[in-house]
């Protein structure tokens, strides 16, 4: 254990840029308590490791266990990339990212090509990711079968005992009543042929995107206080019946923006007559796809 | 025409600035001073510091004047201090028999040794707005100075002695059954916290959870959801010394004194794995706050279900459900998480329920005989 001594004159509180709080905010020992935390996950991969999340200054249910997690192992060298919904811009990205540039002065970046580190809520980015990479998933509710069964005790032993029926007769049940697998986002996977794992609520249009992803996957749920990873390059399936196979969201238009036809699209409501038009979820590789074909950036400023 | 949202920075920055503007008010209206809030708002205070598990009332003032009168945003604040700070070590249990106390009753005794002691409270005060209180300036204090000898009663017995020595109660519980007490900050709770050992750990819970929670959780126990018939055995309020053994020295010293509130409420044991006895529920807070000590002795009563073999049949009674969902801090994030952005989710569920109609639409429009729609 480090002593209070070592922590308190630690180097990296001198060099902080936020007085009076060490680097990344966290102090020293938390963040070894996490990365063991996440050590674990990764070599249980899709497990829910409990860990003793800290109360952040920033809400729980609004990040707080991605931004442990990226304050565990964010370091100087990194740089760092926010997004919620898609977007570096909606008001949650840029007030977490305020916060990791505000304490660790780290590189911020909007590119996903450039970036170290990637925290996330809701979407995967649409460009692809690569081993030098590290995903930071913030995640609100990170059992799959709470709505299911509500107790937490019984959740846990159903994941130890990989009693899963449940969850393949709620997709049955489904299917039966709609014709379908009636789940949108936070689509159930099975990661590494064993554990059943929320992916967040992501659309499931992304859930693919994680199947042998070269990039490290960590999540955090800090109001529920676990820690859970999908390490690179690791079989992640949606779960499914083989006649009736999982499928991606689809729309019938391009972006109404870059012309994109293979990315998540966000409805925008454009007058009170109903009309509307459909645009990129992913900020930037929208904006990177105008740049390729010399359309302008726009924007209210 | 649509154009990509940008903004979000200066968005903020204005909101924030507006936020304190409104946090000051009209600029003729003088600021209020941390003391005037330590001191005239007193009970805000001992709430926001219970809730927040630090005893500091100056900065639980200024975390009042922050959030601008809302605790349970001052709650958040004090928190997200509290766990940045070190611990350095952890004190010697307080002794609440040595409690210099401001005030102590027993709804169980008519008297008792040591005797009642109303002290100050709003029990027995008429609810009638008091319009002299709207008057500030130049009003004459007509109250009594507080004077230390008023609130120096110590080494009161314990009302609960009496029955002990019949053998009536239950005994206190033996702590050495119970795990080291866990911090609750530095390690996650571990489910399903229902047996006697975990009673400390759920102790800590509802210490810190928030007041009505545990209100509503101990009014739906006394209403009939999980049955607690409680009396109140003693309840007393006043401050205790804090004493801590520092790694440097191996004698004890005192670092200071807290108000704390105390409650030990009984209850007649209705089950069957014990002889018809009285058993415990405790409750023990920061600061001046006799409804949540209250509450908490009997919510704490309520969770001993599966010790004393009682049937469960309340909420109350459920360690999962009332440890879980008793914390503000928690809970007022995960609820007001749904103001920030869902469009990618709501989109997703939009094109869902569209498929799912064309589909539905599809099979009825192939077989109009069958006519099931829903």
């Amino acid at each position: 254990m480090m002593t209070l001594q070592q922590d308190i004159c630690n180097d990296t509180r001198k060099k902080t840029p936020l007085e009076g709080y060490n680097f990344a905010y966290l102090d020293e020992s938390t963040k070894r308590m996490i990365r063991r935390g996440l050590l674990k996950a990764v070599a249980v991969p899709g497990y829910q490791v409990p860990f003793a999340g800290r109360e952040m200054p920033m809400p729980c249910g609004w990040g707080t266990g991605g931004i442990q997690v990226t304050a565990s192992v964010i370091g100087e060298e990194d740089v760092l990339k926010v997004i919620d919904q898609g977007s570096d811009d909606t008001t949650n990205a840029v007030s977490i990212r305020r916060f990791f540039a505000g304490t660790t002065g780290v590189e911020t970046t909007t590119h996903t090509a450039e970036a170290t580190i990637i925290q996330t809520r809701h979407r995967i980015p649409e460009h692809p990711l690569n081993e030098n990479q590290i995903l930071v998933y913030q995640v609100p509710l990170p059992e799959p079968l709470r709505w299911l069964e509500p107790s937490e005790k019984e959740t846990r032993t159903l994941h130890a005992l990989e009693e899963y029926g449940l969850m393949n007769v709620k997709i049955y049940e489904d299917i039966m009543r709609h014709g379908a697998i009636a789940m949108s986002f936070d689509y159930p996977v099975r990661v590494n042929g064993r554990y059943i794992m929320s992916p967040s609520p992501i659309p499931r249009f992304d859930n693919p995107k994680m199947h042998q992803c070269p990039a490290l996957q960590l999540f955090g749920a800090g109001r529920e206080k676990r820690l859970y990873a999908i390490p690179p390059y690791t079989d992640v399936k949606s779960l499914d019946f083989e006649d009736y196979p999982f499928e991606v969201q689809r729309w019938e238009e391009p972006c109404a923006l870059c012309g994109a036809r293979h990315t998540y699209l966000d409805e925008v409501v454009l007058d009170d007559t109903g009309r509307r038009m459909f645009v990129c979820s992913d900020s930037d590789a929208c904006a990177e796809n105008r740049a390729r074909q010399g359309m302008t950036e726009v924007s209210h400023e | 025409m649509y154009v990509a949202v940008k903004g979000g920075e200066k968005a903020i920055d204005a909101a924030h600035a507006q936020l304190r503007r409104e946090r000051r008010g009209p600029l003729d209206v003088p600021e209020l001073s941390l003391a005037q809030i330590s001191f005239q708002l007193k009970l805000a205070v001992d709430r926001v510091m219970a809730e927040a598990s630090l005893y500091c009332p100056p900065l639980a003032a200024l975390a009042v004047k922050q959030a601008c009168g809302d605790l349970q945003e001052a709650v958040f604040l004090l928190r997200a201090y509290r766990t940045t700070l070190p611990r350095f070590g952890s004190s010697q249990p307080v002794d609440t028999s040595s409690m210099r106390v401001s005030r102590r009753i027993s709804a169980t005794w008519k008297d008792l040794p040591g005797g009642q002691i109303l002290g100050p409270t709003f029990d027995y005060t008429h609810r009638l707005l008091d319009r002299s209180l709207s008057r500030t300036e130049g009003a004459p204090d007509t109250s009594a100075p507080l004077t230390e000898e008023k609130l120096n009663v110590k080494n009161l017995p314990r009302a609960m002695s009496a029955l002990n020595a019949e053998g009536l109660l239950e005994p206190a519980a033996d702590t050495s059954s119970c795990r080291e007490v866990a911090d609750l900050t530095r390690r996650p709770l571990e489910l399903p916290a229902d047996g006697p050992e975990d009673r400390p750990v759920r102790l800590q819970t509802l210490a810190r959870a928030d007041e009505g929670f545990l209100l509503g959780m101990a009014y739906s126990t006394q209403r009939g959801f999980g049955a607690v018939h409680p009396f109140t055995g003693e309840l007393r309020r006043g401050f205790v010394e804090l004493v801590i053994t520092p790694e440097e020295l191996d004698f004890p010293i005192v670092a200071g004194e807290l108000e704390m509130t105390e409650c030990d409420t009984v209850s007649r044991y209705t089950g069957s794995a014990m002889p018809p006895c009285l058993t415990r529920g405790y409750g023990l807070v920061f600061g001046n706050n006799e409804r949540k000590a209250i509450s908490m002795s009997i919510v704490d009563r309520a969770l001993r279900a599966k010790e004393l073999k009682e049937p469960v049949t309340g909420p109350a009674q459920n360690p999962e459900f009332v440890l879980l969902h008793g914390d503000n801090v928690d809970a007022s994030g995960f609820v007001q998480h749904i103001k920030l952005p869902h469009y990618v989710d709501f989109q997703a569920e939009l094109s869902l329920i569209r498929s799912l109609r064309e589909a539905g639409k599809k099979a009825a429009d192939a077989s109009p005989s069958r006519g099931e729609r829903s």
